[in-house]
Protein backbone atom coordinates (compact mmCIF):
# COMPACT_ATOMS: atom_id res chain seq x y z
CA UNK A 1 0.00 0.00 0.00
CA UNK A 2 2.93 2.31 0.64
CA UNK A 3 6.47 2.58 -0.68
CA UNK A 4 7.71 2.94 2.87
CA UNK A 5 8.01 0.68 5.84
CA UNK A 6 5.10 1.07 8.21
CA UNK A 7 5.99 2.73 11.50
CA UNK A 8 6.28 0.15 14.31
CA UNK A 9 3.75 0.14 17.20
CA UNK A 10 6.56 1.42 19.43
CA UNK A 11 7.27 4.37 17.13
CA UNK A 12 3.56 5.18 17.01
CA UNK A 13 3.27 4.92 20.77
CA UNK A 14 6.17 7.23 21.54
CA UNK A 15 4.92 9.75 18.94
CA UNK A 16 1.48 9.58 20.54
CA UNK A 17 2.94 10.28 23.99
CA UNK A 18 4.90 13.25 22.64
CA UNK A 19 2.01 14.82 20.70
CA UNK A 20 -0.39 14.27 23.62
CA UNK A 21 2.00 15.91 26.06
CA UNK A 22 2.59 18.88 23.72
CA UNK A 23 -1.14 19.26 23.12
CA UNK A 24 -2.12 19.13 26.76
CA UNK A 25 0.66 21.45 27.87
CA UNK A 26 -0.70 24.14 25.56
CA UNK A 27 -4.36 23.68 26.33
CA UNK A 28 -5.41 21.37 23.49
CA UNK A 29 -6.89 17.88 23.68
CA UNK A 30 -6.23 14.86 21.52
CA UNK A 31 -9.18 12.69 20.54
CA UNK A 32 -9.84 10.30 23.45
CA UNK A 33 -10.50 7.44 21.01
CA UNK A 34 -6.92 6.22 21.33
CA UNK A 35 -7.14 3.69 18.51
CA UNK A 36 -8.46 6.29 16.02
CA UNK A 37 -5.91 8.86 17.24
CA UNK A 38 -2.96 6.47 16.98
CA UNK A 39 -4.07 5.50 13.47
CA UNK A 40 -3.96 9.21 12.48
CA UNK A 41 -0.58 9.71 14.14
CA UNK A 42 0.75 6.62 12.39
CA UNK A 43 -0.39 8.21 9.12
CA UNK A 44 1.45 11.42 10.00
CA UNK A 45 4.61 9.34 10.62
CA UNK A 46 4.08 7.77 7.18
CA UNK A 47 3.74 11.26 5.70
CA UNK A 48 6.97 12.37 7.42
CA UNK A 49 8.72 9.48 5.66
CA UNK A 50 7.00 10.29 2.36
CA UNK A 51 7.26 14.05 2.26
CA UNK A 52 9.67 15.04 5.01
CA UNK A 53 7.04 16.90 7.01
CA UNK A 54 3.90 16.25 9.05
CA UNK A 55 1.40 16.61 6.20
CA UNK A 56 -2.24 16.35 7.30
CA UNK A 57 -3.33 12.71 6.82
CA UNK A 58 -6.83 13.75 5.74
CA UNK A 59 -5.79 16.10 2.95
CA UNK A 60 -4.05 15.54 -0.35
CA UNK A 61 -0.50 16.86 0.04
CA UNK A 62 1.29 17.99 -3.09
CA UNK A 63 4.69 16.95 -1.80
CA UNK A 64 5.94 20.51 -2.36
CA UNK A 65 6.41 21.91 1.14
CA UNK A 66 5.80 25.48 0.00
CA UNK A 67 2.31 24.53 -1.20
CA UNK A 68 1.62 22.33 1.81
CA UNK A 69 2.68 24.69 4.62
CA UNK A 70 -0.93 25.38 5.60
CA UNK A 71 -1.66 21.67 6.08
CA UNK A 72 1.33 20.71 8.19
CA UNK A 73 -0.08 19.35 11.45
CA UNK A 74 -1.18 21.28 13.48
CA UNK A 75 -2.60 22.95 10.39
CA UNK A 76 -3.69 26.57 9.91
CA UNK A 77 -7.32 25.45 10.14
CA UNK A 78 -7.19 23.57 13.47
CA UNK A 79 -8.10 26.44 15.78
CA UNK A 80 -11.01 27.91 13.77
CA UNK A 81 -12.36 24.37 13.29
CA UNK A 82 -12.08 23.72 17.04
CA UNK A 83 -14.09 26.90 17.64
CA UNK A 84 -16.77 26.17 15.01
CA UNK A 85 -17.04 22.37 15.12
CA UNK A 86 -15.22 21.23 18.25
CA UNK A 87 -12.67 19.25 16.28
CA UNK A 88 -9.97 19.63 13.68
CA UNK A 89 -10.64 18.35 10.17
CA UNK A 90 -9.11 14.91 10.94
CA UNK A 91 -10.66 14.56 14.37
CA UNK A 92 -7.18 14.40 15.89
CA UNK A 93 -7.68 17.48 18.07
CA UNK A 94 -11.00 17.95 19.83
CA UNK A 95 -12.56 20.59 22.08
CA UNK A 96 -13.19 20.11 25.79
CA UNK A 97 -16.89 19.92 24.98
CA UNK A 98 -16.41 16.87 22.80
CA UNK A 99 -13.89 15.37 25.23
CA UNK A 100 -16.48 15.60 28.01
CA UNK A 101 -19.05 13.97 25.74
CA UNK A 102 -21.32 17.03 25.61
CA UNK A 103 -21.14 17.10 21.82
CA UNK A 104 -20.70 14.33 19.27
CA UNK A 105 -17.63 14.21 17.05
CA UNK A 106 -18.41 14.08 13.36
CA UNK A 107 -16.78 14.64 10.03
CA UNK A 108 -16.70 18.39 9.33
CA UNK A 109 -16.60 20.51 6.16
CA UNK A 110 -13.26 21.34 4.56
CA UNK A 111 -12.15 24.88 5.37
CA UNK A 112 -9.02 24.84 3.24
CA UNK A 113 -9.62 26.77 0.01
CA UNK A 114 -10.05 24.64 -3.13
CA UNK A 115 -7.08 24.13 -5.48
CA UNK A 116 -8.50 26.79 -7.82
CA UNK A 117 -8.99 29.28 -4.99
CA UNK A 118 -5.46 28.61 -3.71
CA UNK A 119 -4.09 29.27 -7.16
CA UNK A 120 -5.92 32.61 -7.22
CA UNK A 121 -4.72 33.54 -3.72
CA UNK A 122 -1.12 32.89 -4.76
CA UNK A 123 -1.42 35.57 -7.41
CA UNK A 124 -3.05 38.03 -5.05
CA UNK A 125 -0.34 37.85 -2.41
CA UNK A 126 2.02 40.79 -2.65
CA UNK A 127 -0.59 43.08 -4.13
CA UNK A 128 -2.75 43.35 -1.07
CA UNK A 129 -2.08 46.51 0.85
CA UNK A 130 -4.44 46.99 3.72
CA UNK A 131 -4.52 49.34 6.63
CA UNK A 132 -7.12 47.27 8.42
CA UNK A 133 -6.22 44.29 10.57
CA UNK A 134 -7.19 40.98 8.99
CA UNK A 135 -8.11 39.56 12.42
CA UNK A 136 -9.10 40.98 15.81
CA UNK A 137 -6.50 40.75 18.58
CA UNK A 138 -7.50 39.00 21.81
CA UNK A 139 -5.78 39.51 25.15
CA UNK A 140 -5.65 37.08 28.01
CA UNK A 141 -6.58 39.18 31.03
CA UNK A 142 -4.63 36.82 33.27
CA UNK A 143 -1.22 36.64 31.64
CA UNK A 144 -1.39 39.20 28.85
CA UNK A 145 -0.93 36.70 26.03
CA UNK A 146 -2.04 38.23 22.72
CA UNK A 147 -3.35 36.40 19.70
CA UNK A 148 -4.84 37.52 16.40
CA UNK A 149 -7.65 35.18 15.40
CA UNK A 150 -11.43 35.22 14.92
CA UNK A 151 -12.22 34.05 18.45
CA UNK A 152 -10.12 33.51 21.57
CA UNK A 153 -8.77 29.98 22.15
CA UNK A 154 -10.66 27.59 24.42
CA UNK A 155 -7.80 27.62 26.91
CA UNK A 156 -4.96 30.13 27.14
CA UNK A 157 -1.90 28.28 25.80
CA UNK A 158 0.35 30.16 28.21
CA UNK A 159 -1.39 30.24 31.58
CA UNK A 160 -4.18 27.70 30.85
CA UNK A 161 -7.11 29.84 31.98
CA UNK A 162 -10.35 29.39 30.05
CA UNK A 163 -11.12 31.37 26.91
CA UNK A 164 -13.76 33.50 28.62
CA UNK A 165 -10.94 35.32 30.46
CA UNK A 166 -9.90 36.94 27.16
CA UNK A 167 -10.87 40.45 26.14
CA UNK A 168 -10.94 41.94 22.67
CA UNK A 169 -7.80 44.09 22.67
CA UNK A 170 -7.65 45.57 19.16
CA UNK B 1 -5.51 5.42 -17.14
CA UNK B 2 -6.86 5.41 -13.61
CA UNK B 3 -6.46 2.15 -11.70
CA UNK B 4 -9.33 1.49 -9.32
CA UNK B 5 -9.35 -1.23 -6.70
CA UNK B 6 -12.48 -3.33 -6.79
CA UNK B 7 -14.16 -4.71 -3.69
CA UNK B 8 -16.70 -7.48 -4.23
CA UNK B 9 -20.13 -7.31 -2.66
CA UNK B 10 -23.80 -6.97 -3.51
CA UNK B 11 -24.61 -4.79 -6.50
CA UNK B 12 -26.20 -1.64 -5.07
CA UNK B 13 -25.48 0.54 -8.06
CA UNK B 14 -22.14 1.90 -9.16
CA UNK B 15 -20.10 3.24 -6.23
CA UNK B 16 -16.77 4.99 -6.66
CA UNK B 17 -14.84 6.14 -3.62
CA UNK B 18 -12.00 8.63 -3.85
CA UNK B 19 -10.01 8.32 -0.65
CA UNK B 20 -6.65 8.83 1.03
CA UNK B 21 -4.75 5.86 2.46
CA UNK B 22 -3.86 7.90 5.54
CA UNK B 23 -7.25 9.46 6.36
CA UNK B 24 -9.30 8.31 9.35
CA UNK B 25 -12.67 9.37 7.90
CA UNK B 26 -11.84 7.57 4.63
CA UNK B 27 -11.18 4.39 6.62
CA UNK B 28 -14.51 4.77 8.38
CA UNK B 29 -16.24 5.29 5.02
CA UNK B 30 -14.72 2.12 3.57
CA UNK B 31 -15.68 0.17 6.68
CA UNK B 32 -19.27 1.46 6.41
CA UNK B 33 -19.61 0.50 2.73
CA UNK B 34 -18.22 -2.93 3.54
CA UNK B 35 -20.60 -3.17 6.47
CA UNK B 36 -23.44 -2.51 4.03
CA UNK B 37 -21.96 -5.31 1.90
CA UNK B 38 -22.00 -3.20 -1.28
CA UNK B 39 -19.57 -3.77 -4.13
CA UNK B 40 -17.52 -0.68 -4.93
CA UNK B 41 -14.38 0.70 -6.53
CA UNK B 42 -11.92 2.89 -4.74
CA UNK B 43 -8.65 4.67 -5.32
CA UNK B 44 -6.18 6.02 -2.78
CA UNK B 45 -5.36 9.32 -4.43
CA UNK B 46 -2.34 10.00 -2.20
CA UNK B 47 -0.64 6.89 -3.59
CA UNK B 48 -0.93 8.06 -7.19
CA UNK B 49 1.62 10.18 -8.99
CA UNK B 50 2.10 12.42 -12.02
CA UNK B 51 -0.40 12.09 -14.87
CA UNK B 52 -2.58 9.60 -13.04
CA UNK B 53 -2.83 11.95 -10.03
CA UNK B 54 -3.79 14.85 -12.31
CA UNK B 55 -6.43 12.77 -14.05
CA UNK B 56 -7.98 11.64 -10.75
CA UNK B 57 -7.93 15.15 -9.27
CA UNK B 58 -9.86 16.36 -12.34
CA UNK B 59 -12.39 13.54 -11.85
CA UNK B 60 -12.87 14.48 -8.18
CA UNK B 61 -13.07 18.19 -9.00
CA UNK B 62 -16.11 17.58 -11.23
CA UNK B 63 -18.05 16.27 -8.24
CA UNK B 64 -16.33 18.17 -5.46
CA UNK B 65 -14.42 21.32 -6.49
CA UNK B 66 -12.70 21.39 -3.11
CA UNK B 67 -11.01 18.04 -3.88
CA UNK B 68 -11.45 16.81 -0.31
CA UNK B 69 -11.74 13.24 0.89
CA UNK B 70 -13.57 10.93 1.15
CA UNK B 71 -15.62 11.74 -1.96
CA UNK B 72 -18.12 9.01 -2.72
CA UNK B 73 -19.78 9.08 -6.15
CA UNK B 74 -23.07 7.19 -6.27
CA UNK B 75 -24.41 5.83 -9.57
CA UNK B 76 -22.69 8.64 -11.46
CA UNK B 77 -25.56 10.78 -10.15
CA UNK B 78 -24.59 12.33 -6.87
CA UNK B 79 -21.74 12.55 -4.48
CA UNK B 80 -21.34 12.54 -0.74
CA UNK B 81 -18.33 14.40 0.64
CA UNK B 82 -17.02 13.39 4.05
CA UNK B 83 -18.00 10.54 6.35
CA UNK B 84 -21.73 11.33 6.51
CA UNK B 85 -22.90 8.06 7.93
CA UNK B 86 -26.66 8.64 7.71
CA UNK B 87 -26.51 9.98 4.15
CA UNK B 88 -24.34 7.10 3.00
CA UNK B 89 -26.61 4.54 4.67
CA UNK B 90 -29.64 6.11 3.02
CA UNK B 91 -28.01 6.27 -0.41
CA UNK B 92 -26.69 2.71 -0.38
CA UNK B 93 -29.15 1.16 2.07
Amino acid sequence: MSDFEEPTPNEVDSYYQKVKKDAESSGYHLNADVEFTKELLKSILINIKRYGYEACPCRLASGDKKDDLDLICPCDYRDPDLVDYGACYCGLYISGEILRGEKKLQSIPERRPSPDEREKMKNEIGFKISTELSKPVWRCKVCGYLCARDKPPEICPICKVSGDRFEKFI
Amino acid sequence: MVMMQHVEGQDKGKLVLFALSTCGWCKKTRALIEDLAASYDYVYVDLTKGKEREEIVEMVKKWNPQVSFPTLVIKDEKCIVGFKEDEIREAIG
